[in-house]
């Protein structure tokens, strides 16, 4: 069935909601062609990912939208930008990237959007409810609504976000059905050691290895422990969507469309099942560590932006000790978990310990790091995939706590013993 | 001849072809200022995509992706044209913003897995309006 516009999209399309909503409802709908949709849904939401400046044509298609008059119809956080404005001084770009930077977020914030510039807008109050339409767009965040909130979004890019806000309408089609929010693929972690599998930085390793597998299929994670905190989810997502296109995964007991590994399947049998090795997490961690060398220059954590839960793992690691002098270390964050920590004397006790935290941004897309002599380290499996390509740094993957460590000692001590005989 | 699965952006390209063997995220793979592969992890980092008609398996990474795409058409250091095994929205919605904003069009074609195969070997490709393909 070819797609089928309603009324109230015919006249959008038609221009009676002027001409940048006319220019929004042509992408959403060209993109619901492209997915195949029958017809459009209402969406509750959106997430920006488009206030993020690359170039010329990422200030173009907003000024568009503006100088017609759009404004958002439903609630829209926006994404990480170009600029820390609570902490402008950080910022080591040219000036031109700067102003665009700025003028980019002016823009989407003059259609109705909320300053919240952050990656995890989940972290945020007034998160979609389970089953809610929503049009988000940012890679983490699409696997998270999907996955951990059970909310439903595509597989969006830029452009389509703010599009669909406008409208208020998304594609009926993707993992806003049913039909595709089932998992076909298996990921059995049940032989994975115990010591690997209580670590934190399991998930962020299964998740590379799944992205790297999975293609568009979704995936389920059976044989792992019950009611994974939702930290520990969101970094499995994460890695997932920036080494693959993971757009959603279940975990057999901890999120809400997978309580069991049948209901996950849907009754179907599994398409394929992997069976998870320790060699499996060890060749994830090699592939997400350039170099051997245990020169340390900078410590980057936070990617996606820290939650009030994961800084309070940093306070307790870090417990007062100084950041070597030769050794910067980094937090992103956004602005609402920057304040809450600020409220609960977080800020002030890391920042005398020498942490650089870092809010509406992210270190490894924007000019923010001072110039780094060694090897750059990090919890993150995304911020190690993309940095060696956007800043031509050489990364180590480890832990929270070896990274905190290596940033008291001012070198890479990594816990190897975990992964003998892996 | 070969023949597109589906015509997901319809237009007409020739160019020499770049065979990407793995799926590439647009943003943070690619640099917008030049159109050189970044992707440290990829088989093809280095390769410009200029003026070249990529040949891929699919989509991966960055929501970004799509405004890359559109950056990199606007700049005239944008592929030909694209032709994939499997839909990828993200760089679909890159092309039509930019034919919507500049009036560049990309063509985007899926293909089968034999005619993937196919083309994987041919050195340059000509990308009709009606989705079929030319090897050259």
């Amino acid at each position: 069935m070819p797609l089928t516009l309603d009324d109230r999209d015919q006249a959008l399309l038609n221009g009676d909601g002027g001409p940048a909503a006319a220019l929004a409802m042509r992408v959403v709908s060209r993109t619901a062609e492209v997915m195949r949709a029958e017809r459009l849904v209402d969406i509750t939401g959106a997430h920006i990912d488009s206030c993020l400046y690359n170039g010329q044509a990422s200030v173009d298609f907003p000024r568009r939208l503006a100088e017609g008059g759009a404004q958002v119809v439903v609630p829209s956080t926006l994404n990480v930008s170009s600029l820390d404005l609570i902490h402008p001084e950080l910022f080591r770009g040219d000036a031109h990237t700067a102003s665009q930077g700025r003028l980019l977020m002016e823009l989407y914030e003059g259609m109705g959007c909320r300053p919240t510039f952050t990656c995890a807008p989940y972290q945020h109050d007034n998160r979609p409810n389970p089953g809610e339409h929503v049009a988000w767009a940012e890679s983490n965040a699409i696997v998270f609504a999907n996955s951990v909130l059970g909310a439903r979004t595509h597989r969006y890019g830029d452009f389509l976000d703010i599009s669909a806000a406008i409208t208020g309408r998304a594609p009926l089609a993707g993992l806003h059905l049913d039909e595709h929010r089932r998992a076909t693929v298996v990921f059995d972690v049940g032989a994975v050691p115990e010591r690997l599998i209580t670590l934190d930085a399991f998930y962020p390793l299964l998740g590379h290895h799944i992205g790297k597998r999975v293609g568009r299929s979704v995936p389920v994670v059976v044989g792992g422990p019950d009611q994974v905190p939702e930290h520990l989810l969101k970094a499995l997502g994460a890695a997932g969507a920036a080494a693959g296109a993971l757009a959603m995964f279940h975990f057999v007991g901890s999120t809400p469309e997978a309580p069991t590994l049948e209901a996950a399947l849907g009754g179907a049998p599994a398409a394929e099942t992997h069976v998870v090795t320790a060699a499996d997490l060890r060749l994830a961690r090699d592939q997400l560590t350039t170099s051997t060398s245990s020169r340390l220059g900078v410590v980057s954590l936070g990617t996606p932006h820290y939650s009030v839960a994961e800084f309070g793992r940093v306070v307790d690691v870090l417990d007062d000790r100084q950041v070597h002098p030769h050794v910067r270390l980094y937090i992103n964050t956004g602005r609402s978990v920057a304040n809450e920590i600020a409220l609960r004397g977080w800020v002030a006790r890391l920042e005398a310990s020498g942490v650089q935290i870092v809010t509406d941004t992210c270190t490894y897309i924007t000019p923010i790091m001072e110039d780094v002599e060694g090897v750059a380290m990090t919890d993150s499996a995304k911020w190690a995939y993309y940095a060696p390509g956007n800043l031509g740094l050489d990364v180590a993957f480890g832990s929270v706590e070896e990274c905190i460590e290596s940033a008291v000692r001012g070198e890479i001590v990594r816990d190897d013993g975990v992964w003998v005989d892996a | 001849m070969p023949e597109a699965e589906r015509v997901l952006m319809a237009g007409e390209a020739r160019g020499p072809m770049l065979h990407l063997e793995e799926p590439i995220s647009f943003w943070g793979g690619l640099d917008p200022w030049t159109g050189i592969i970044i992707d440290q992890a990829h088989p093809q980092v280095g390769e410009s995509i200029v003026g070249r008609i990529l040949l891929l398996p699919a989509g991966r990474g960055s929501s970004s992706g799509s405004s890359v795409l559109t950056e990199v058409l606007r700049a005239g250091i944008g592929p030909a044209g694209i032709v994939m095994q499997h839909a990828d929205e993200i760089l679909v919605i890159g092309a039509l913003v930019a034919e919507e904003l500049y009036d560049i069009t990309v063509p985007i074609f899926t293909v089968d897995d034999a005619t993937y195969r196919d083309l994987a070997r041919a050195d340059a490709v000509v990308m009709a309006p009606d989705g079929t393909i030319t090897t050259g």
